[in-house]
């Protein structure tokens, strides 16, 4: 549906999501700079974090390609965090997004001034390359 | 035979910092206690129950502590959804007792999260640098959020749909401040105002420093049994009126509905059981991780309309001498926070129930509610206990 910008990572020193036989489509999507979610070829449920089942009716879910654009939910401003590879980015903005197509999405904002931020805001995906087969997805207020 | 579910003996292990107690000997600490304020026989108990959570030198899961313990059971539950475990272990302790499947059950909790961990569990994070997260974290782990950011998040979005406020969330942990300095063994005893509260370092916008828990060593116990059993003992007896719980998410990037918890799905169900109205309820234990935690289980809870808790809660009626004193032991916030308060919350109104709170007592407590919150807002356990016979 739409390609977003892969950011490369020289060396990447944050916690890595583990592959499986399930979410390994999404990470290695997000490597390619595409948001997957799933939808339910039965009842229609969208849904994300991506899953063995569609949570509404157990049904086996479908991959649908997202166009990586949506709203800041809720949000908070991480002040304080003892993690080393965070810590030199704080203050930083930790949100949920809530998608054009429907389910909520958990993500931050790194680099961006959180005072700019706010409930509503229109914002879209880019990714950072976490490894040859990982990418992670992050969020940025849309250029107008 | 009477085999109402009713609650004999309580018991706390020593907070707030024991540097020279492991996690497993506050377990045994509080369990002695809870023994010997019972008045029972040890010998007695063939149900075990427990969370886990704290431990150290060995585990402190279920079977393991009832190993330790030596309880021979014939009923354990272990139970863990966080913090809220223990009013999940009251709601299953109640159904077992009155069905038989145990007599006298001993629940326990114990931690020594401040002196082994100092205060890292709000901001310190779960994963600490290059590794690999299994399972739903793993949607989390890359983004380095924190356990104050995710109720941030619910202040956040509670304030931008009810125009609920900082100095309004701050009224919480004023109020729980005033019953800490009532309690000398409290961490936080001086008293604080709204300018405080509000004036503290920010931790995770809009939750400052003192909108958080402290964070302790400490322990807790219990014992249920039958009302039967209890005519003899030497503690009058509280009774479990009604006990329910419900998990809408566990990890915060499932929550769909940042302004509520499963309080609303528990909360009615303990209510019917119990047979009770709001109004009937004379004190208030509420898990305050933080001040939203509490908004948040006020509201859900059905005590006041959803987006009325803030300026409910400025008026003071949470406080001592309001309508529904909250936390009269001095709450997670000021008092005793090991990681998984729950416990102590039961064992509090318990002890409202009986007259024996001192300085700190609600005249006439007939009723007391216990309302636990795991996790992130994730799994609310609700206990309704009371002093006079269902």
């Amino acid at each position: 549906m739409s390609t977003h910008e892969v950011i490369e990572v020289e060396e990447w020193a944050k916690p890595l999501p583990q592959l499986d036989n399930v979410n390994e489509e999404y990470w290695k999507a997000a490597r390619q700079g595409r948001l997957l979610i799933q939808q339910c070829p039965a009842c229609g449920h969208r849904q994300w974090y991506p899953r063995a089942l569609c949570a509404s009716c157990a049904a086996e879910p479908a991959w649908l390609e997202t166009a990586g654009r949506g709203t800041v939910h809720t949000y908070t401003v991480i002040r304080q965090q003892g993690i080393p590879a965070f810590k030199v980015e704080l203050p930083y903005v930790v949100a949920m997004v809530e998608l054009e197509e429907g389910p909520l999405v958990f993500g931050s904002m790194p680099g961006i001034d959180p005072d700019t931020v706010s409930i509503g805001l229109p914002v879209e995906v880019y990714f950072r390359a976490a490894s040859d087969d990982t990418g992670v997805p992050y969020w940025r207020p849309v250029v107008s | 035979m009477d085999r109402t579910p009713v609650i004999v003996g309580i018991g706390m292990s020593d907070y707030p910092k024991v540097p020279h107690m492991d996690g497993v000997q506050h377990h045994v600490l509080a369990a002695r206690r809870a023994i010997e304020d019972a008045g029972i026989d040890k010998s007695e108990i063939d149900g075990y129950v427990g969370a886990g959570g704290g431990g150290g030198m060995m585990v402190d899961d279920a079977v393991t502590m009832a190993e330790y313990l030596r309880i021979n059971h014939r009923y354990i539950d272990g139970t863990m959804t966080g913090g809220s475990s223990f009013e999940f272990h009251v709601q299953h302790l109640a159904a077992a007792i009155r069905d038989g499947a145990c007599d006298t059950a001993l629940v326990t909790y114990g931690s020594n999260q401040l002196s082994k961990m100092g205060r890292s569990l709000g901001t310190g994070g779960m994963h600490r640098g290059v590794q690999t997260v299994a399972g739903p974290m793993g949607y989390e782990a890359p983004y380095g959020n924190s356990l104050v950011g995710s109720y941030a998040m619910h202040a956040k979005r509670h304030m931008h749909e009810y125009g609920t406020t900082s100095e309004q969330l701050a009224e919480i942990a004023v109020g729980v401040r005033e019953y800490a300095s009532l309690n000398p063994n409290a961490i936080y005893q001086d008293l604080i105002t709204v300018d405080d509260v509000v004036n503290s370092r920010m931790i995770a916008d809009p939750l400052h420093m003192l909108d958080c828990c402290a964070i302790t060593d400490g322990g807790g116990a219990f014992i249920m049994t039958t009302a039967e059993r209890a005519k003899d003992l030497q503690q009058p007896p509280v009774y479990v009126l009604g006990a329910a719980g419900g998990q809408t998410h566990w990890n915060i990037c499932q929550q769909t509905d940042f302004t509520t918890s499963a309080g609303a799905l528990a909360g009615p169900i303990a209510f019917e059981r119990a047979g009770v109205t709001h109004d009937d309820v004379d004190m208030l234990m509420f898990y305050d991780s933080f001040t939203i935690t509490c908004l948040i289980l006020l509201e859900s809870l059905g005590f006041v309309p959803k987006g009325e808790g803030g300026p409910f809660v400025a008026e003071g009626n949470l406080k001592r001498g309001g309508k529904w004193p909250l936390n009269t032991d001095g709450g997670g916030l000021s008092s005793c926070h090991p990681g998984m308060r729950g416990i102590f919350l039961i064992i509090e109104a318990v002890r409202q129930l009986r007259g024996q709170a001192g300085v700190v007592q609600v005249p006439d407590c007939e009723v007391a509610i216990a309302a636990g919150s795991g996790g992130w807002l994730s799994c609310i356990g609700v206990a309704i206990l009371g002093r006079e016979h269902p």
